[in-house]
């Protein structure tokens, strides 16, 4: 069986994770166009508090993003 | 040829596009823009030296040349258009120097269109802060064109930018970019180019991946181009994506050659704050206690200078009906032009502080984080968060709100939120308001430190917001659409507001509106002084005879009193006002009101204009006191009592937030809209709202 693919919107405040695919076309291309490339470090900077938007540091500069947006940001799987 | 060589500013957002702009132009702009994001393209013009004068024009910001709303899409349309009458002779690329990066993506391809290019390094000392050095003479060896350092907010390197711009315009130097075609790419620009002979290959290649949003083409050209597609199997999807990252594998190598990072990443400025601003109590605690902050301010401190000018114009045409000879014609300037141009005068403190504030809001960085706080919220009623910026603004008018809803990628977020934007309290409507308020809510203060009517007048405005929210959501439930939409936005850092560019705006804003609401009222005054005047046949003359035949014993003060308002009812302006005075009882509203719903009916703010006509010429002549005063003395004569009761001031404040009273929204819904359709059915909801809901309040109040 596999595992749930960890995305942004799994990340906890703080927490680092590096991209690795998107689920979505469509919105990746925004994405990239932002600077979120594969292999890009992000970090959960911020949940809104009513839970969503949520808000990651990438490329040296704040995003702010959906939950909903987050969770097609497929990140690598942690080298434990 | 064109009289003027055009030089585009293009960049990212929030990378200093417009403060360069104003830097390079100064005050010689064609067009003034209105508040909060640049969403259409404006122009201004510079002398370069002394025999050289260029035009600039300034650009929505966006993040490549493929857009994702109608602001970013103007960009396209010029940049893809050679034959566009503003297709520039060279493009300045501004770059935050901070996040150089991602701002380098936008250079690669304006640079590829084969447009000679400038990269102009701007925020050097936000970079500096975070640790980033730039060589930026190395970079501009690598990139072939030339790079520039700037300080746009405080003006520094724009005569090194203007000479570097003639230069270019005469070098004409472009960079060269990596390779980004594959075979099918390769072979479908070839076709585009042959076929409708243009030489840039990235250009033909736009045509190919962009057709539909490339309404220059025409109709024929966009079908033809996307059966081209079909026929090479062309995925334009995935082209931009593998064009993306190729350029950006390309960035990184360039700028690990010229950027130097000390690499201590400390917690920044903007990061402690936003720790404060967005957190889950705090963050909602800030931002309601700064919109009341508006509100207290916007009525108590501007409360000084207004009373300032009512007085003044109250004295002004004392003093004139005391030099000037008595004539219709100093009647008509006292009465009819300084009583309305007064009454709009009075709410320039107010409408000056207003302005202030939501420049003060946009400018700091502050308006990015109301729209993350407010998105889950703002969503359930069909809206988007970045609806939040269309609707705060149109506190101040609804016309640049509506425009600035350009942003939201979404056709339905963004209708929805056109539709229910004139729904949020203008400052149109402050001057009624105010006058209202003044009338029936006591100026005491609550809890020691709230001012009663600062309170009143906040509700209003939360009345306004409440309904706006109701009217999506209820607008979400019947348009439906399988349209996606996103949220994906930059959080810029938290910047000081610069206090020139907050003044400019003020005094651009209180310009625009007495200017523009001069006009009209200065028109609709003279119109009603004449209408309030003069009357059909001798009826005016009849109705005095009668007063005096009536009351032969009265005192002259009282007498004199009873005859001008018989003569104002038997005036053409008294017949119109009682014409409709069967349709606006129910609310409250005698002729005289109707007179003024009727001309307020092209824009609000001639309420107050016409009440204030309207009462001056029915006044004894010899009471000169203020507006206010006049109105609260004002008796009904149907009911006896006064006109300006709780009841009918209440039903008259509801009435006014709710109508669609305002000629120029309707029309830039419609422009915004491109059609009848939408702008015709808000209007008949809100004025159908608008009956209902102030013939309610009156009946229940009285």
């Amino acid at each position: 069986m596999k595992f749930p693919e960890k995305t942004v919107a799994d990340l906890n405040i703080g927490e680092k994770g590096i991209i690795n695919t998107f689920k979505d076309p469509v919105m990746s291309l925004k994405l990239l166009e932002m600077g979120c490339l594969p292999g890009t470090e992000v970090t959960l900077d911020f949940i809104a508090p009513l839970g969503c938007p949520v808000g990651i540091r990438v490329a040296g500069y704040h995003l702010s993003l959906r939950k909903r947006e987050a969770a097609t940001i497929v990140l690598k799987p942690n080298q434990a | 040829m064109k009289e003027k060589k055009v030089i585009a500013l293009l960049g990212n957002p929030n990378a200093g596009k417009s403060s360069l702009f104003n830097q390079l132009t100064g005050l010689r702009q064609k067009i003034g823009n209105f508040p909060g994001v640049t969403v259409d393209k404006k122009t201004g013009f510079c002398r370069i030296d002394a025999k050289t004068d260029i035009q600039i024009l300034d650009l929505p910001g966006t993040y490549s040349i493929y857009p994702n709303s109608l602001d970013e899409q103007v960009v396209l349309e010029v940049l893809a258009n050679p034959q566009h009458p503003e297709y520039p002779d060279v493009a300045v690329v501004v770059a935050d120097a901070s996040n150089l990066k991602r701002n380098m993506l936008l250079f690669e391809q304006v640079s590829d269109l084969g447009i000679p290019t400038i990269l102009a390094l701007n925020m050097l000392d936000v970079a500096e802060e975070m640790g980033i050095s730039i060589n930026s003479g190395k970079l501009s060896k690598i990139l072939g064109v030339p790079v520039v350092e700037l300080n746009a907010r405080q003006g520094i390197g724009i005569d090194g930018l203007k000479h570097t711009i003639l230069t270019q315009l005469e070098t004409r130097k472009t960079h060269i970019n990596p390779p980004i075609f594959d075979e099918k790419s390769e072979a479908i620009a070839s076709e585009v180019r042959k076929k409708y002979n243009i030489s840039n290959k990235y250009l033909a290649l736009q045509y190919a991946a962009q057709a539909p949003k490339l309404m220059f083409l025409g109709d024929i050209a966009q079908k033809d181009l996307q059966t081209l597609v079909e026929k090479y199997n062309f995925n334009a999807d995935a082209f931009q994506s593998a064009e993306t990252i190729d350029r950006y594998h390309d960035i990184s190598s360039t700028l690990t050659q010229v950027v130097h990072e000390t690499g201590v990443k400390t917690e920044t400025v903007s990061e402690k704050i936003d720790k404060i601003l967005l957190h889950r109590i705090w963050g909602y605690a800030i931002f309601l206690g700064i919109l009341f902050l508006i509100f207290q301010s916007v009525f108590s401190f501007a409360e000084y200078p207004m009373d300032l000018i009512d007085q003044g114009v109250a004295g002004l045409n004392e003093w004139l009906k005391s030099v000037l000879p008595e004539s219709a014609l100093v009647s008509l300037l006292t009465d009819g032009l300084i009583a309305g141009v007064g009454g709009v005068v009075i709410f320039i403190p107010q409408i000056a502080f207003l302005f202030a504030f939501i420049s003060i809001l946009e400018e700091s960085g502050y308006m990015a984080r109301v729209v993350v706080l407010m998105d889950k919220l703002i969503r359930r009623f069909g809206m988007s968060g970045k609806s939040v910026v269309p609707l705060i603004s149109s506190m101040a008018c609804a016309v640049p709100a509506i425009m600035s809803a350009r942003t939201i990628g979404s056709w339905k977020d963004r209708l929805i939120t056109i539709m229910v934007t004139p729904l949020m309290s203008c400052s149109a409507r402050l001057p009624i308001y105010t006058i209202l308020i003044a009338l029936v809510v006591p100026d005491t203060k609550v809890l020691g430190i709230f001012n009663m009517q600062g309170i009143a007048l906040m509700g209003l405005y939360l009345l306004g917001f409440l309904s706006a929210l109701i009217a999506g959501w209820m607008m979400k439930l019947i348009l439906q659409s399988k349209e996606r939409s996103y949220f994906i936005m930059e959080l810029p850092t938290y910047k000081m507001p610069r206090w020139k560019q907050v003044g400019f705006m003020i005094i651009e804003k209180v310009k625009t509106f007495v200017f523009e609401a001069g006009k009209v009222i200065i028109a609709i005054s003279i119109v009603l002084w004449v209408l309030a005047s003069y009357g059909p046949g001798d009826e005016m003359e009849q109705a005095e005879k009668q007063v005096l035949t009536e009351n032969p014993n009265q005192l002259p003060e009282v007498l004199a009193s009873k005859i001008a308002s018989v003569r104002l009812e038997n005036s053409y302006a008294g017949h119109f006002g009682k014409f409709i005075e069967p349709a606006i009882e129910p609310l409250g509203y005698d002729w005289k009101i109707g007179i003024a719903l009727i001309t307020s009916f092209a824009a609000r703010e001639v309420f107050v204009g016409t009440v204030s006509t309207i009462y001056s010429i029915g006044a004894d002549p010899e009471d000169e006191s203020t507006i206010k005063d006049r109105l609260r003395n004002e008796i009904n004569a149907n009911t006896g009592q006064p006109s300006f009761s709780i009841a009918t001031s209440f039903s008259l404040l509801i009435f006014y937030v709710f109508a669609m009273m305002c000629m120029s929204t309707i029309a830039t819904v419609y422009r915004e809209t491109k059609g009848w359709k939408w702008p015709l059915i808000q209007l008949g909801y809100m004025s159908v709202l608008a009956y209902v809901a102030a013939l309610g309040v009156y009946q229940v109040l009285k």
